[in-house]
C-alpha cells in the first residue's frame, strides 16, 4: 500500500467498526439530489405496486399508507459520497407489510423504484424482504422532510443510500435486474457499502 | 496514482492542484474524482473533488477549498507539495456534465466552491470555441473568496456570448460592479436565462444554496428535468 507523505488523518473512535471502508462519520444529515426537490400534495399522493407487465397489484393513498401497520427501525446509513451516519431512527411500512396488504407474493426477483422527479433505482426483492426494506415516512420522530425524500422514501439501509430512493411513488417488479438512474450513470448495480461497491466494475 | 505537478493559490482558502495522472482516460466537464490518502499505519481517508480542468487539458486540475475541521482538504491545501503522490480514482458521475453537443443556452449558478465543476464547463466551452450562449451567476460570501475571478473576467471580456455576474452575500464593497445579496427571484429574472429560452441549468453549491435556487427556478417555470443540481456540505437545517 502506497502511503501519502505527511498525511495523518483523523482516526475514528470506538464506532470505527460500524463505518464501512472509505466512509467517514458525520453527525449532520447531508442532502444529495440530482435535481430540484419535487412537491406532491398529500391528497394527490399514492403508492403503487406493479407487476412485470405493468399491471397494478396495489395502490394506497397517503391515509391508507399511514393506516397500515408501521415498523420502527434504528439503522446506520452510508452514502456513496462517503458519509456515514449512525443510529438514524425511521418509521414506515415494511415491504413485507405492503405485499401482505396487496395480498400477493413477489412475481419476480427484482424491483425498480419510481419516484417524483423522475428518479429510479433498482433493488433485488431479496434486499427488501424480511424487514430489510421500508417505505419510510418519519425520520427521528418527525414527518420526513421534503429535502430528505418526504413525504415518503424507500429505505434500504444496508445498501448505499442512493438505493433508498427519495419521493418514491411506485415499485415495479422486473424480470431482470435493470439499472436505474445512478446505476446508468456510472454507479454500481447493487451497492454494498461493506464491499465498497461504489462504481461500475467495483 | 496522481502526482502533484503544481499548486496554484486561488483564494486564501482554495488551491488548485495540477496533477499528472498516468493512464487518465479523459473526462467530461462536470465530473469528479475520488481522492484516497493513506497514512503510515495504513489508515485511509477518501473524499470526492470536482475536476476544474476542461477535457482538452492533459493534466487533471482539482480546486480544493479548505474545510477547517476537514480531514482531506487540510492536507491537500496545506501539506501537499509538488512531487507528492496520492491515489485518485475517476472520472466519476455521468449526469452533472455538459458537452457542446448538449447545446444551450447554458445557465450556470454557483455558490462558493460550487463553481469548480461549472468552471470545467466554461473552460470546455472556451477551448471548444463552439459559441454556445452561456451565463454564470456566481454567489460568494465576500470578494476575496471568489475563485477564478481573473480568468472569468478575461473570458467574459473577450466573448460576448458569455456573461458572468457575481453576487456578494456578506460584504458590501464601495464601487462594486456586481450584485449584492442572496440569489432571489428578482436577481434570476434580471440576470438568468428565462424559461422560454429553455436553458440547460446547472446549479452547484452548499445544500441550502442549491435548494433555494432550484426551487426559485422551478417556480419561475423551468422544467425540473432541465435543472441539474450538485449539493455539498451540511444541510444548514435538520
Amino acid at each position: 500500500m502506497a502511503t501519502t507523505r505527511g498525511f495523518r488523518g483523523k482516526r475514528q473512535g470506538a464506532e470505527a467498526g460500524r463505518v464501512p471502508p472509505g466512509q467517514y462519520l458525520t453527525s449532520d444529515f447531508p442532502v444529495l439530489s440530482a435535481g430540484p426537490t419535487p412537491r406532491t400534495a398529500l391528497e394527490a399522493w399514492s403508492l403503487v405496486i406493479e407487476d412485470t407487465k405493468l399491471r397494478e397489484l396495489y395502490r394506497c393513498s397517503w391515509r391508507e399508507l399511514l393506516a397500515l401497520p408501521a415498523t420502527e427501525v434504528t439503522v446506520d446509513i452510508h452514502c456513496v459520497t462517503k458519509w456515514t451516519k449512525l443510529g438514524t431512527r425511521w418509521k414506515g411500512v415494511s415491504f413485507d407489510t405492503l405485499l401482505e396488504a396487496a395480498g400477493t407474493e413477489p412475481p419476480s426477483q427484482h424491483v425498480m423504484a419510481y419516484c417524483d422527479g423522475d428518479y429510479t433505482t433498482n433493488v433485488p426483492v431479496a434486499d427488501l424482504r424480511g424487514g430489510k426494506g421500508l417505505i419510510a415516512y418519519e425520520y427521528d420522530g418527525k414527518p420526513l422532510a421534503l429535502v430528505h425524500g418526504g413525504p415518503a422514501r424507500l429505505l434500504v439501509p444496508h445498501l448505499y443510500f442512493w438505493k433508498s430512493a427519495k419521493w418514491v411513488r411506485k415499485l415495479r417488479f422486473l424480470n431482470a435486474d435493470t439499472p436505474g438512474f445512478w446505476e446508468s450513470h456510472g454507479y454500481h448495480i447493487y451497492g454494498d457499502p461493506w464491499k465498497e461497491q461504489r462504481y461500475e466494475g467495483d | 496514482m496522481a502526482e502533484v505537478l503544481a499548486i496554484v493559490g486561488e483564494t486564501p482558502r482554495a488551491k488548485s492542484l495540477v496533477l499528472n495522472v498516468p493512464g487518465w482516460p479523459g473526462h467530461l466537464a462536470g465530473q469528479h474524482v475520488d481522492v484516497r490518502l493513506t497514512a503510515d499505519d495504513g489508515y485511509q481517508a477518501e473524499r470526492s473533488y470536482s475536476i476544474a480542468s476542461p477535457p482538452e487539458q492533459k493534466e487533471v486540475v482539482l480546486t480544493v477549498e479548505r474545510i477547517d475541521d476537514g480531514e482531506v482538504s487540510p492536507f491537500l491545501t496545506g501539506e501537499a507539495t509538488v512531487g507528492d503522490r496520492f491515489e485518485l480514482r475517476g472520472p466519476i458521475g455521468r449526469y452533472f456534465t455538459w458537452s457542446p453537443q448538449d447545446g444551450g443556452p447554458l445557465q450556470l449558478v454557483a455558490g462558493g466552491s460550487g463553481v469548480v465543476p461549472l468552471m470545467a464547463m466554461i473552460r470546455h466551452r472556451a477551448r471548444n470555441g463552439d459559441g454556445t450562449v452561456a451565463r454564470l451567476l456566481y454567489s460568494s460570501r465576500t470578494r476575496d473568496v471568489i475563485i477564478y475571478r481573473d480568468e472569468l473576467d478575461r473570458l467574459a471580456g473577450s466573448d460576448d456570448r458569455l456573461g458572468v455576474v457575481y453576487t456578494l452575500t456578506r460584504e458590501s464593497v464601495p464601487g462594486w460592479q456586481g450584485r449584492t445579496g442572496r440569489v432571489d427571484r428578482a436577481m434570476l429574472d434580471a440576470v438568468a436565462f428565462a424559461p422560454e429560452l429553455k436553458p440547460h441549468v446547472y446549479i452547484c453549491g452548499p445544500t441550502p444554496f442549491v435548494e433555494n435556487v432550484a426551487n426559485l427556478l422551478v417556480a419561475q417555470g423551468h422544467p425540473p428535468g432541465r435543472v441539474k443540481t450538485e449539493r455539498f456540505g451540511p444541510t444548514g437545517g435538520t
